[in-house]
Parts: structure tokens; sequence; C-alpha cells
């Protein structure tokens, strides 16, 4: 579904990605982990399309398509979907009217008809309860005021929304309280499906205990230093990211 | 920031669709302002001798006064001997239309093709409307209904014929004709307008609107607007203007004066259109607006609501004089400055009775190369006992080369009155431009969406037909803006 070769990407001069290769097949949940500063952010930013970020080097095909080459509406169109790390307020703008424009400029992408507001108000409280999100946030503007906890689960509230085939979940744990990280991670379990997938990036190991990975990948100074099973987030909360910053696993 | 200040370049690049030009005969004086052309429009108009004095009085004051330059604009000198003071569709020789079954053809293609139409079959329903085209009023519509209620709404040459007593009484009595530069020359050359009076207790039972075109070139547009609410009544006003594209700038100085009387109800509404100019700043109206209500009678109330989406120079302040006790003063503003127009915008409230309120919501946005200026006075005087004001005033910037500024007067002569001065200044981001993408959402259409959320408190104020359609003239005046 995704493969990213010897991506090389920087922001302003500095390069941050010195070399990814990531192979993400439908049904899998893979997992990122890595110190501050190694690049996790960069990586879910330029996969979905942030102009800022400059591509150097190697190629992203997702579904068999260039995905540099698509415009970050027309990626989310096509159904790789971003939950950002810092969600965006968007002051005087009602997150329901959001919602309502961001599901229909995906249903039309796909030539289905846009849903009225009657239709869309019914999609929404299926996929509110889902996510035990208190409905009067959606009578507010976009973020604003939202709560840490309040923003992550509006994210995946989004990603119900989207129903997208690859989500790339950006730090969603960060910020939560414990009784938050399950009902995020019990929401994007439930939209885990055999023909899509999802790529979570964190820094901690304590979201993978709720969302379980058939892989996970150890990314430092720009570099996927090692791969394996769930076993191996065990391994890093153990020893600490200094296992692998002290050299030992330098594989380079 | 750079791919801030790329997105935004291309977003700058608008078109205005109401550019064409109708080709049609018209009786227009040579350029030029002396005391000929001063006698010649009152002639034409068949005016009685007091309103001609009362011209040459302004006209004669005029010569004396100087252009102010205090606004937050730059502009080259206006030629005002460059520029013809009157212009009228139709042959000279030809009597003015009876109704709008001898208007010329061409002049209602006009106004359909601007959205207003005229004529019975396709009428807006609910709304009458008074179509002004350069200098004169071409037509009105809904006249006999109105009629029914005792409400009267005509060209203001007609009212000068038909309700000379009206005029005599209020005419200059809000705006006087010393009032400033623009007023004056005004007072002196006005041509036409629309005229409104609201009976005694009726509620007016249409919209009314007027829609002023200016089509003619190098002609200047001097209307004057005079609306009246008698004790208890209420009406809902509308203006539209639009003008053709032109490379030369046209002159636009026009009055409005309104009188509420006692527990009367005013709401005036603007949605200007007129041609902004291009990106470098070449034609474009200069809208030199003399707005001002005065609230004569106690609990009487007027709201202004402006969206002001074109012109190259605006300097326009609609303000209140809150003379009776427990009067209500209104000003909601929306005013965009894109590609080099420049705005100075904002009112006065003018506190003289008892607990008198007021409320001013302004919004400023300001893109391509846009400056926009807020300025308002809010004045209590010694006698406004319990008087209180609440202002609010927002500017939203898009891309780095426009400018916002706001200049807020606040004289506070009576100690029991409260005044409220709320401002903020945000930057559409590239993070808000990109999380909307990253959810689907085309770039325009999400600055459209936080331009509209940003703008909704006044957008609420207008009439429901025509809040859509500042919101849809909001998109299109943003259209390629950031792309």
């Amino acid at each position: 579904m995704l493969e990213i070769k010897n991506l090389k990407a920087g922001v302003e001069g500095r390069d941050i990605l010195k070399g990814i290769d990531l192979t993400i097949n439908a049904g899998e949940v893979h997992a990122i982990m890595g110190p501050n500063g190694s690049g996790k952010s960069t990586l879910a930013q330029v996969l979905a399309g942030r102009e800022a970020f400059n591509v150097a080097e190697g190629s992203v095909m997702y579904k068999g398509q260039d995905l540099l080459e698509l415009a970050p509406e027309v990626r989310v169109r096509e159904g790789l979907f971003l939950a950002f790390q810092y969600p965006v307020e968007i002051p005087g703008v009602n997150t329901t009217y959001f919602l309502r424009a961001a599901v229909n400029a995906v249903r039309e992408h796909h030539g289905e008809a846009a849903l009225n507001a009657v239709d869309f108000l019914k999609l929404m409280r299926e996929k509110i309860e889902l996510l035990q999100l208190d409905e009067a946030l959606l009578k507010r503007s976009v973020n604003e005021g939202f709560s840490g906890g309040e923003k992550k689960r509006a994210e995946i509230l989004q990603m119900a929304l989207l129903d997208p085939t690859m989500a790339v979940l950006d730090e969603t744990d960060s910020g939560l309280d414990i009784d938050a990280l399950k009902v995020v991670a019990n929401g994007v379990n439930q939209l885990k499906r055999a023909d899509n997938a999802q790529l979570i990036i964190t820094h901690y190991q304590r979201l993978l205990d709720y969302i379980v990975p058939d892989f996970v990948h150890v990314l430092y100074d720009g570099r996927i230093v090692k791969s394996g099973g769930k076993e191996l987030a065990h391994e890093l909360e153990e020893k600490g990211y200094d296992w692998i910053t002290n050299g030992e696993l330098q594989t380079a | 920031m750079s791919a801030d200040t790329e997105t935004i370049d291309r977003f700058v690049a608008q078109e205005y669709k109401w550019g064409f030009y109708t080709d049609i005969e018209a009786d227009t004086l040579p350029p030029g302002l002396d005391e000929d052309v001063v006698r010649h429009i009152s002639a034409k108009k068949n005016e009685p001798e007091w309103l001609l004095e009362w011209r040459l009085k302004a006209f004669r004051l005029w010569q004396t006064m100087e252009e102010p330059h205090w606004p937050q604009v730059k502009y080259d000198p206006i030629d005002y001997q460059a520029v013809s003071y009157y212009s009228a569709p139709g042959a000279k020789d030809k009597d003015r239309p009876k109704s709008l079954d001898e208007v010329d053809p061409k002049l209602l293609e006009t106004y359909e093709k601007l959205g207003v139409p005229l004529h019975e079959r396709a009428r807006l329903a609910g709304v009458a409307v008074d179509a002004v085209f350069d200098s004169v009023s071409v037509g009105t519509t809904h006249k006999e209904e109105l009629a029914k209620h005792g409400v009267i709404f005509c060209s203001f040459s007609e009212a000068v014929q038909e309700h000379p007593e009206l005029i005599k009484k209020y005419l200059g009595t809000v705006v006087p004709y010393t009032d400033n530069f623009f007023a004056t020359l005004n007072s002196a050359v006005f041509s036409d307008g629309s005229f409104v009076y609201i009976p005694k207790g009726v509620r007016c039972p249409l919209e009314l609107s007027t829609y002023f075109r200016i089509n003619a070139a190098e002609t200047g547009q001097f209307e004057r607007t005079l609306i009246i609410a008698d004790e208890g009544s209420h009406v809902s006003y509308l203006e539209g203007c639009t003008a053709p594209m032109r490379d030369e700038n046209q002159l636009h100085a026009a009055v409005v004066e309104l009188v509420a009387l006692g527990d009367a109800e005013i709401k005036y509404s603007t949605v200007q259109n007129w041609y902004p100019g291009d990106e470098d700043g070449n034609g474009g109206i200069y809208n030199f607006v003399t707005k001002r209500g005065i609230c004569k009678g106690a609990r009487s109330k007027i709201c202004w609501t402006q969206v002001e989406t074109g012109s190259a120079i605006t300097w326009k302040y609609p303000s209140v004089i809150l003379r009776g006790d427990d009067s209500v003063g209104e000003f909601y503003s929306v005013a965009l400055a894109n590609l080099a127009q420049q705005a100075d915008t904002g009112t006065k409230m003018i506190h003289l009775g008892k607990n008198t309120r007021s409320t001013v919501i302004s919004k400023g946005i300001s893109a391509g190369k846009g400056q926009n200026s807020y300025r308002g006075l809010v004045q209590m005087g010694k006698n406004a006992t319990n008087a209180r004001n609440y202002t609010q005033c927002d500017s939203l910037l898009i891309g780095s080369r426009c400018g916002a500024h706001t200049f807020p007067y606040i004289e506070v002569k009576n100690p029991s009155a409260q005044v409220e001065h709320e401002a903020t200044t945000s930057k559409i981001g590239e993070d808000q431009i990109f999380y909307c993408n990253a959810r689907g959402i085309e770039t325009q259409d999400a600055v459209n969406m936080i331009v509209n959320g940003f703008c909704k408190e006044v957008f609420r104020e207008l009439p429901m037909e025509f809040a859509m359609e500042a919101q849809a003239l909001m998109d299109v005046s943003l259209e390629g803006s950031v792309g």
C-alpha cells in the first residue's frame, strides 16, 4: 500500500530524514518509535504533503501512485490521512461545518453525492459514540479552546469520518491521560480492517499497550536503525533510547 | 514563510465579474465644474428656487474648502475639473420614462445581468428596488404596493417634485451642506438617489433597496439618499453598487441621511462592490461617502451594516447621533482591502441622550497589497448619563504585503458613561491552510471558510436575502488571492 524508498528530506536547509525505507501492506499496523529530534514528525509531515519540507531524494509510492506528486488535499481524498500532533485552531469556523466540508470533499473526489446536513449529522453521531466525544464540542470553532485530550479525540473523529486506507497518527498519545489514551486507542482499533493500514508514530511505548502493532521500527537520526515485532517496543521501554544512541545498534 | 507568501501570491489574481459596460446613448455634461453646471443640474431636475440656492451656497463654500488628507490612504490628486458631473441614459431631448415599461430595454438588461431584475415578472420577491444609473434613477419597483401602506419610496428627484415639504424639512439636517469637503461637493452637484418616508406606526412590508451603477466614463456619481422613519415605524433598506472596469479612477461622493423619530427603527445595509481597480492600483472607484443617522426620538434605533469589498479607496464612517433618550446605535462592518485597495472606514457614535447604547463590530480583512484602517469615534456627551458603548475591532491579514491599522478615538464627558474597546489582529496562517488541505479542503475553500467564519457576526446582521449574497461576494473578491 505504502512504499517509502531512500527518502531524504529536510526543512530550511537542514537534513532531517537521511534515507528512510519502509513498506506497509494492507491489514498491517506499524509503529515508529524514536527519541526527540529523530525525524518522526518530519516523516508524518512529508507524507501529508507539507510544502515547507523539501524532499531531496527518494520516492514514496502509495497505491501505485507517486505520492509526492499529489497535492495535500488529493492525498487525503485518496485515503492517506494524518492525525496531527498539534491540531490547529481555526477560530470562527464551526466544527460540524468543517467536518462536513472535509467529508464532502472526499466524497466528491470519489464521485459520490455530497451529504446533506441531516445525513451528515447521522453519520457523525455514530462516530461520536464510538469515541465518547462530547457533542457540545461540535458546536464550537475547530479545535478552539479544546483541551489537549479533546483535540486528539477530535482528530480520531475526523479519521473515523474520512475512513482512510492509510492512517498516520503523529504522537496522538502525547498529552493524554490514561483514560483518554484508552478511548483514543479503542477508536483506532475499531477502525482497523483488513483493507486498511495504520502507521503509529510515538515517543512512548504505552500507546502500544492498547494498539498492538505488527511491526515496530526505531527511528534515530533520520534513519530506521532497527525493525522488529511488537516485542521491540517493550525492549525499548526497558532499556531506553540510550540503548540505541550509545551506538550498540547502529547499523548504518 | 516562503510557502506562505507563494500561496498567497497566487490568491491575489481576482476577476471582477461586474466590469462590463453598457453602450447606451447618454446625455452627459462635459467635464468641469462651475456655477453654471450647478444651475444646469438643478434646471434639468426642474428644482424649486430654494433648492438651487442651497446648492449654490454649498458650491461657493466648497470652493473655499480643502480636500481632507488625514485618512490613511494615498492617491494622486483629483482633478475636479476633469470629472463630468451629470450623465443620464437616454437622448437629451427625450423625456424621462414615466414608468418601467418605457425604460430602455438595454438598461433593463443591464440590471438583469447584475442580478437585479426590474420588470414585473422577474422582480425580486419581497424587495422593492430603486435603480440608479449614473446620475439618475431609472425606475422603482413595487411602488403601488408600498403606496397602500403610505410608504413613499422613489427617486430623490421625484421626491423634490412630489413631496417638497418633506425634502425641505429634512434635507441637510443630519449632514449639513457645510459638513465636509465631499459632503459639500455632493450638496452642490447631487443628481439623484433614493428617498424613503415611512409613516407613523408603519412597519414597511418590503425590504427597500437601491442599486447604484456607474456606467459612463469620467463621470462622478453624487447621489443623495434621505430616509425618514416617522414615530414607531420600521424599515430595512439595502444598497448595492457596481461599476465597469476602467483604467482611470472614478469619483463617487454620496451622502446618506437617516432620521429616526421616537420608537422608530432604521436598518441600513450596504453591499458595496464598486470596481476595485487592478493589483497595481490602476483604475477603480474613489468612494468618499458621508453617511449619518440621527436617533432623534426616544427609544429609536439605527443600525448600519456594511460589507465593503470594492472601491480603490474607501473613505466612509457611517455614524449615529444618539440624541433621543434610550436610543440605540449599531454598526457592523466587514471591509476587505485586497489587490492595491485602501480602506479607511469606521463609525462615529455620538451619545447625547441618557441611557443611549451603541455597539460597534468591525472586521477588517487585508490581502494582497491592501491597506485597511479602522477609524472610529465614540463620544459621550455631558448629558449622556449611563450611556454605554461596546466596540470590537478585529483585523485579519492574509499574506505578508498587506496592512491593518486601527485608530480608535474615545471622548467621555459624563462620568457615568461606560466605554469598552476590544481589538484583535490575526493572520491566516500557513498551518491553518495546511490543516484544511490535510482534511481534503482546497486552499481557496479553506481561505473562504476562515474569512467567512471571521465575518460571521456581521453577515448575520444582513437581511436574509443578502447574507448569502454577501458571503458569495466575499468568496469572489478573494478568489485567486490564496491559491
